[in-house]
């Protein structure tokens, strides 16, 4: 089974590696990769935390609705595990 | 007149770049105090400085082609790779300094593309600097949003029932695409599959070459 995750809606100040236009979309952990230093701290030459990097993959029509080109295209990004909240119930729109 | 050129065009039709005599950004002093103050307390040396900007000017897409060329070659280092492509690299001889590299394999249903939406991420351990339009903000824009129609315009074609991969670089990874390996190539030696791979073939807006494919002109 494969995780779900939403990404946080958050629009914090400063610094910040999630992208806009992936904020509040649901995707799939395709794989963890390790632990890094916040990047959000760093930015700002603050001692950094190191936090969970994981790889989400968006299905595209789960980005751009109607306007996907493909919808079973994919997009896969780099999101630290603090813009990340698991969905545990299944939404019934699973692929 | 070579300095007459009231028409701000060269002879080759491209206008002239302008002379830099603008005052120094802050952030330009800011590089020259810490790099002079580096040099000073014995840190560094100019030669050092000058070395490391040599070094990444002498990687190029060669690099990455090898690579490919040896996944495509030899089961046991395409495993590798794909386990752990930063590994795999550094043990084929390659200097990627803190790198980490995944790479994603191109395959009969699957494409993958590579982008940066934020910034310009790009493996320039391995490949050297990326080109210009990597770092355009309509490269970095559409390819998330309408990926094919930006293939269709380095002229790679794709069937709806393949599936378009993009990978962003958001953060700490960066990203090369293993092309597939072209028909007709089962005799080719390692090093002349090499010459079949193109920079553009390992971010995804290309393919590899057909080994009977007319070389591009010059």
């Amino acid at each position: 089974m494969t995780a779900r995750v939403c990404v946080k809606s958050l629009v914090p100040p400063g610094h910040v590696r999630t992208p806009t236009y992936l904020r509040g979309k649901v995707g799939t952990i395709e794989r963890a990769l390790g632990a890094f230093p916040n990047p959000e701290d760093l930015a700002y030459g603050q001692p950094a935390s190191a936090k969970h990097l994981l790889r989400v993959r968006f299905r595209m029509v789960d980005i751009w609705g109607a306007a996907a080109e493909n919808p079973d295209d994919t997009l896969d990004a780099e999101i630290y595990e603090h813009w990340l909240e698991p969905i545990t119930q299944d939404t019934g729109d699973a692929p | 007149m070579p300095h007459d050129h009231h028409d701000h065009l060269s002879p080759s039709g491209h206008p002239y770049r302008a002379d830099n005599d603008t005052a120094l950004s802050y952030w330009q002093v800011m590089e020259i105090a810490v790099r002079e103050l580096l040099i000073d307390k014995g840190v560094t040396t100019a030669n050092d400085v000058a070395a490391q900007i040599d070094a990444m000017d002498t990687r190029s897409p060669a690099n990455g082609a090898q690579v490919v060329a040896r996944a495509w070659s030899d089961p046991d280092f395409h495993t590798a790779l794909m386990a752990d492509a930063s590994a795999a690299t550094r043990d084929m001889g390659f200097d990627i300094g803190p790198l980490k590299l995944i790479a994603v394999e191109n395959t009969d249903t699957v494409h993958n593309m590579i982008v940066c939406t934020l910034c310009s991420c790009y493996p320039r351990n391995l490949l050297g600097l990326p080109p210009d339009w990597y770092k355009s903000r309509a490269y970095r824009s559409r390819t998330v949003r309408e990926p094919r129609s930006v293939l269709a315009e380095f002229g790679v074609a794709l069937p709806n029932d393949m599936t378009v991969s993009v990978h962003d670089s958001t953060a700490d990874m960066r990203y090369i695409v293993i092309p597939k390996r072209p028909e007709g190539t089962e005799n080719l030696t390692e090093n002349e599959l090499a010459a079949l791979v193109t920079r553009d073939s390992m971010i995804g807006t290309g393919v590899a070459r057909s080994p009977n494919a007319k070389q591009p002109l010059p």
